[in-house]
């Protein structure tokens, strides 16, 4: 049976979910609003939150503005690229440090976990110019490499989901003569998708919303990614806010979206990164 | 290749060092990519930016030699002062802050009531974006004259500062605008809050303890090892703010948010001061290992294990 403060306790609790929900929303629902406004109501106070009319052709003017169907297929093969390096490595380093056994592992994996404290910035400026001497400025080279020589945080992840996975399916595949790529391909991989999908979901996420790689390394128009044409669309475009929300809305649909179907595994993926070292 | 190496040793003893050996192999090779982007990006670049930071080095002409020069220039450089003031007030509100707002919505959200993965799901959604977009949105909604957080004051007959166009309310936007992506923390306490054990709550109410009580006796304690965590991680991720001050501001007005990776940049890639911003790197790095073993070495203190794990 309930008592009165239960009751009330639920209540208090309603209300202070709401209230931060709404704060929550507020910058989204805000931009999209301003993103179907034609330019006279975007200056109008107070603030109306339902355009009337509503201008849908912000979006095709603003992504006409600049090239954004060309930013949008940089970004997209960057992501491609980083995403198939950042899975094999990964997935072969992870295997390693959750069933392997060796001298050095332990000092190894704690070196691992404590790159992941590493600013980007410290070593920024020896890596632009290592790259610059190779001439990968204005590739998109800097930008993919690296993913296939693994990352800390994705390496603890699949670990962590390894470890979970009983071990005598691989001591039958072993006793089959099965080596060990044929085990990780056959039984792991089948075994783990889920992590393999968070780990998929973060990476595209981080090329997504990556501004200081992209800064460093593109210079030319042609190679931008989505988050420095958005930042040049800013640079040109001196009308008003309606299309800069437009172009927004644009860019952070797809990893809303992606959120959305993912929302699960991305949660699952923070936990067991997170809780369970 | 590992088969053949096997067969070709007799012997009972030979064959499983060998066996051994084998598997050591086997390991090295695997985390062979690691190991390679260990030294080639993390390791090999950390040892060149201490050698760049004693030079001085345009990137057009040869780095030169001038010892301990960048170090000398950056103690009587008032906007690396600056850099570092801003950079740690932010860190100092914005992390605590943060972290009490992630615990707060992780408690609510730890609630039976129903619904709830819908608000979860809306209380996340934020830290799943960032980047330019994100920054570009905040300036409108912090716009002085037309943004949205001003004609909510609006409604309630406060006249709303200049926010990021304020030297002294640019600060405090960028904090505000911090607890907007508070959500990973979030979801790292509500799991840590649904392993305490309901025994003890229980326990704890069966001694009469009150609610606040128990949060504090109880919840709080069995939390520590994730604050620990969030901690750290919130501290790392705050001093490396970079994007707001490059979109939003340019690090203004008047320097007030001049964040410390940002005028790092500035000196690398707009001033072409290379060496000089190598040393502001490797002091970055100092900060964030002694800040990190301090709060690990603190932690001793505060840091209780459940079963002692």
């Amino acid at each position: 049976m309930q008592t009165r403060a239960d009751v009330a306790m639920k209540a208090v609790t309603y209300v202070l979910l709401i209230i931060c929900s709404a704060g929550m929303l507020l910058p989204l629902l805000w931009m999209v609003s301003s993103a179907l406004k034609p330019n006279y109501e975007v200056f109008q106070f107070p603030p109306q939150w339902i355009p009337s009319p509503v201008q849908w052709s912000n979006f095709p003017r603003a992504l006409n503005f600049v090239p954004f169907l060309q930013f949008f297929w940089n970004t997209i093969l960057i992501a491609v690229g980083s995403l198939v390096g950042s899975l094999i490595s990964n997935i072969m380093v992870g295997y390693a440090f959750a069933r392997l056994e060796a001298r050095g592992k332990n000092v190894l994996f704690y070196v691992m976990l404590s790159t992941l404290m590493l600013p980007y910035a410290v070593t920024m400026i020896p890596q632009y110019a290592i790259f610059s001497q190779l001439h990968w400025v204005n590739t998109f080279w800097p930008l993919i490499v690296p993913a296939y020589f693994g990352n800390p945080f994705f390496i603890f992840l699949l670990r962590q989901f390894f470890l979970g996975i009983p071990r005598e399916l691989e001591d039958a595949a072993a006793i089959d003569g099965a080596g060990v790529f044929t085990t990780i391909w056959r039984i792991i991989l089948p075994l783990s998708w889920p992590a393999i999908i968070v780990v998929c979901i973060f990476q595209i996420q981080a090329t997504w919303n990556d501004l200081l790689g992209p800064l460093l390394y593109l210079n030319k128009e042609s190679l931008f990614t989505l988050q420095l044409g958005l930042q040049y669309f800013v640079g040109q475009y001196t009308g008003g806010w309606n299309l800069l929300m437009a172009a927004s809305t644009v860019i952070l649909i797809p990893v809303l979206v992606m959120f959305y179907f993912g929302q699960r595994l991305f949660i699952k993926g923070i936990i067991v990164g997170g809780v369970k070292g | 290749m590992q088969a053949g190496a096997a067969e070709a040793t007799p012997g009972r003893a030979t064959r499983s060092r060998s066996l051994r050996a084998q598997r050591e192999t086997l390991f090295y090779v695997l985390i062979s990519p690691w190991i390679i982007g260990f030294l080639a990006f993390v390791f090999g670049p950390m040892m060149y930016s201490g050698y760049l930071s004693l030079t001085k080095w345009n990137l057009l002409a040869p780095p030169q030699f001038i010892g301990m020069g960048n170090y000398q220039q950056l103690l009587h450089d008032p906007l690396f002062w600056q850099s570092l003031k801003v950079t740690t007030i932010y860190a100092v509100v914005s992390v605590p802050l943060g972290l009490a707002f992630a615990l707060f919505l992780a408690v609510l959200l730890n609630q039976r009531v129903r619904g709830l993965s819908v608000f979860r799901t809306i209380l996340y959604l934020p830290s799943v974006v960032s980047g330019v977009a994100v920054s570009v949105v905040f300036m409108w909604v912090f716009n002085p004259s037309f943004g949205i957080v001003n004609s909510i004051l609006g409604y309630f007959g406060i006249k709303g500062p200049g926010w990021i166009e304020s030297p002294t309310w640019a600060l405090p936007a960028m904090i505000l605008m911090s607890l907007w992506s508070v959500g990973g923390a979030m979801i790292i306490f509500l799991a840590g809050l649904q392993n305490v054990p309901p025994e003890l709550h229980e326990a704890a109410q069966m001694d009469g303890a009150g609610m606040w009580r128990r949060f504090f006796r109880v919840t709080i304690p069995l939390l520590t090892p994730t604050i620990l965590f969030n901690l750290i991680l919130s501290i790392i991720n705050q001093f490396q703010i970079f994007t707001q001050a490059y979109v939003m501001t340019n690090g203004g007005p008047l320097n007030a948010t001049l964040f410390y990776v940002f005028y790092l940049w500035q000196n690398a890639f707009q001033y072409l001061n290379m060496g000089y911003a190598a040393a502001m790197a490797w002091i970055l790095f100092l900060i964030v290992l002694v800040v990190t073993v301090a709060v690990f070495a603190t932690s001793r203190k505060w840091v209780f294990y459940q079963g002692g794990e």
